[in-house]
């Protein structure tokens, strides 16, 4: 067994493999399949204040190589999510991350609020809590806030500085590659004092139906995911780590431990992996194998040896 | 991993799969997530079961796009991945039962005829019927239909149950012909999926309730729950 240990914020990693908000749930269904605390991380479904339906219509469509979503942020709530679904996230080990999503920079705040008064009820209690908030500012399914406010890196600036004042808990940002500017809002997020990025969220696509003669989806475009934004995200990846002192979560298009391992070099603390677990109901496990493996035949000890050489 | 028997085709883009297993716990109205490629396409398929047998499980499925064409090519002695039986089926009822099967819609009503006690079975069909005499020794009455549409072939109040899977305007007739009757309609959704099992929120249904999932919720809702105007305006 070689030495896959992570760490963000003081938070300690068993491995870099985080599943990505969104495509785990809240990890439940999954851990029918395998044992998800072999995992190192899983974000949560993107959670807002209040419920939301999500959006109507077509929600998938499968492209080359990837696919797109417009699923619209459906979830039940910070409040149900604490209540019901922490039951769940009390009894697993891997790093506890809420996607915070939201539609207003006061929605964001509360919601923030929420969740760190959450987990110091239960730290004192002794319970297992949540870990980490990643602030999910690249949604592009909503039709307000979401990408909006991570477009423009002086907007984002805003809510990330608002959020960051309301929590003590490590703040992720998850950054949209629709972004002006990437690299500047990476930068932007270590200013402010988050202790991490996450990059990348979807790329805003479209697909028509010229039949109908419509788009597919009711909210005109969806977010492209899948391997066939692996290049892109990684460049990306590549290019804000160089440039930011705070850990990344690298992520696009993860379908295996080569993968991983690529976006490792490009220097990503950790990774999230998520069409994957649509394409394998065990990707988790599988790609641990698979990283212990490339490990073991090249003989590399511990991933710090091999994250971020790529200059 | 599972081992195809055979993979017949049937008539013009419908074939039948027969996969090596033993898969007696699934329910009547349940689905597999069948995958005999790596990346390409990125998603599993959903397909329900037509039958089940000692040692082996059929699908009938129809060619719709990139995953069931190449589900149309594997041979005997290939290997599919499947994961399931998935979702939650037709209810265990007891009393008068209808099945009416449209088109490629009467794929999961065969496994259901042989779990419930004779129902009648409606099954319609555009322009050719297949495999109709496969559900011959589990009814009374077989009604085939082909053109025009099988619900003209029935009373439905006669029917304390009717379990309807085929196109979406006629599980919305069926859900209106039941409107202000006794008959409890059942009806068996079809959505693109990506997860399977309730996780991604992708294939939902707006029911009154809210929305549900497809994959876990379904595929089969009572027909009254569920808000048609909003389905059909896709």
């Amino acid at each position: 067994m070689r030495n896959l240990a992570c760490n963000i914020a003081g938070i300690p990693f068993n491995n870099p493999i985080v599943m990505a908000s969104g495509t785990f749930g809240f990890g439940q269904e999954y851990a029918k399949y395998y044992d998800i605390n072999k995992l190192g991380g899983i974000a949560s479904k993107g959670l807002t204040l209040e419920p939301r339906p999500g959006n109507s219509g077509t929600r998938v469509w499968e492209t080359s190589g990837g696919m797109m979503n417009s699923v619209g942020l459906e979830n039940p709530g910070i409040d149900a999510f604490l209540a019901e679904g922490m039951k769940f996230w009390e009894t697993i080990e891997p790093v506890k991350i809420a996607n915070l999503g939201g539609s207003s920079i006061e929605e964001y705040v509360r919601g923030a609020q929420k969740i760190t008064k959450d987990t110091e009820e239960r730290r004192k209690a002794g319970l297992r809590a949540i870990d980490m908030i990643e602030l999910n500012i690249s949604c592009p399914n909503v039709k307000e806030g979401g990408m909006a406010f991570g477009i423009q890196t002086a907007i984002a600036r805003e809510v990330v500085r608002e959020v960051r004042q309301v929590t003590s808990l490590p703040l992720a940002v998850k950054l949209s590659p629709n972004a002006e500017n990437i690299v500047e809002m990476a930068v932007m997020c270590e200013e402010e004092g988050a202790d991490c990025v996450s990059l990348v969220n979807t790329f805003s696509g479209m697909k028509i139906d010229i039949h109908q003669r419509r788009s597919v989806f009711s909210n005109l475009y969806a977010g492209l995911s899948g391997p066939a934004i692996k290049p892109i995200a990684l460049r990306m990846v590549h290019q804000v780590a160089r440039q930011v002192t705070i850990p990344v979560m690298g992520m696009g298009g993860i379908s295996s431990a080569s993968d991983i391992i690529e976006f490792i070099m490009a220097g990503a603390e950790v990774v999230q992996v998520g069409t994957y677990n649509f394409m394998n109901l065990r990707a988790g496990e599988d790609l641990l194998a698979g990283l212990q493996s490339f490990m073991e035949k090249e003989n590399i000890k511990s991933l710090d040896e091999i994250r971020g050489i790529i200059r | 991993m599972y081992t195809i028997l055979s993979n017949e085709r049937i008539c013009d883009g419908i074939y039948l799969m027969t996969v090596e297993g033993q898969f007696q716990e699934a329910r009547m109205g349940q689905f597999f997530m069948m995958r005999a490629w790596q990346d390409a396409p990125i998603l599993s398929r959903p397909i329900s079961i037509f039958n089940i047998e000692k040692d082996s499980i059929q699908f009938l499925y129809k060619i719709a796009g990139e995953g069931t064409r190449l589900l149309a090519k594997l041979h005997k002695g290939d290997s599919i991945q499947l994961e399931g039986p998935l979702g939650n089926g037709f209810p265990h009822v007891k009393g008068r039962v209808a099945l009416i099967g449209g088109g490629i819609g009467i794929a999961p009503l065969l496994y259901t005829a042989k779990q419930l006690d004779k129902p009648d079975i409606y099954l319609g069909f555009q322009d050719q019927s297949y495999l109709t005499d496969a559900f011959k020794p589990y009814t009374d009455k077989l009604v085939v239909q082909i053109g025009g549409s099988v619900l003209d072939a029935l009373d439905l109040s006669s029917y304390e149950y009717a379990f309807v899977c085929g196109p979406l305007g006629m599980m919305k007739e069926a859900a209106r012909m039941a409107e202000g009757q006794d008959t409890k309609v059942y009806v068996s959704f079809e959505k693109r999926m990506a997860c399977g099992i309730g996780a991604c929120y992708v294939c939902t249904v707006m029911n009154k309730n809210g929305n549900r999932k497809v994959c876990t919720d379904g595929p089969v809702f009572l027909a009254e729950e569920v808000q048609w105007h909003a389905e059909l305006s896709l």
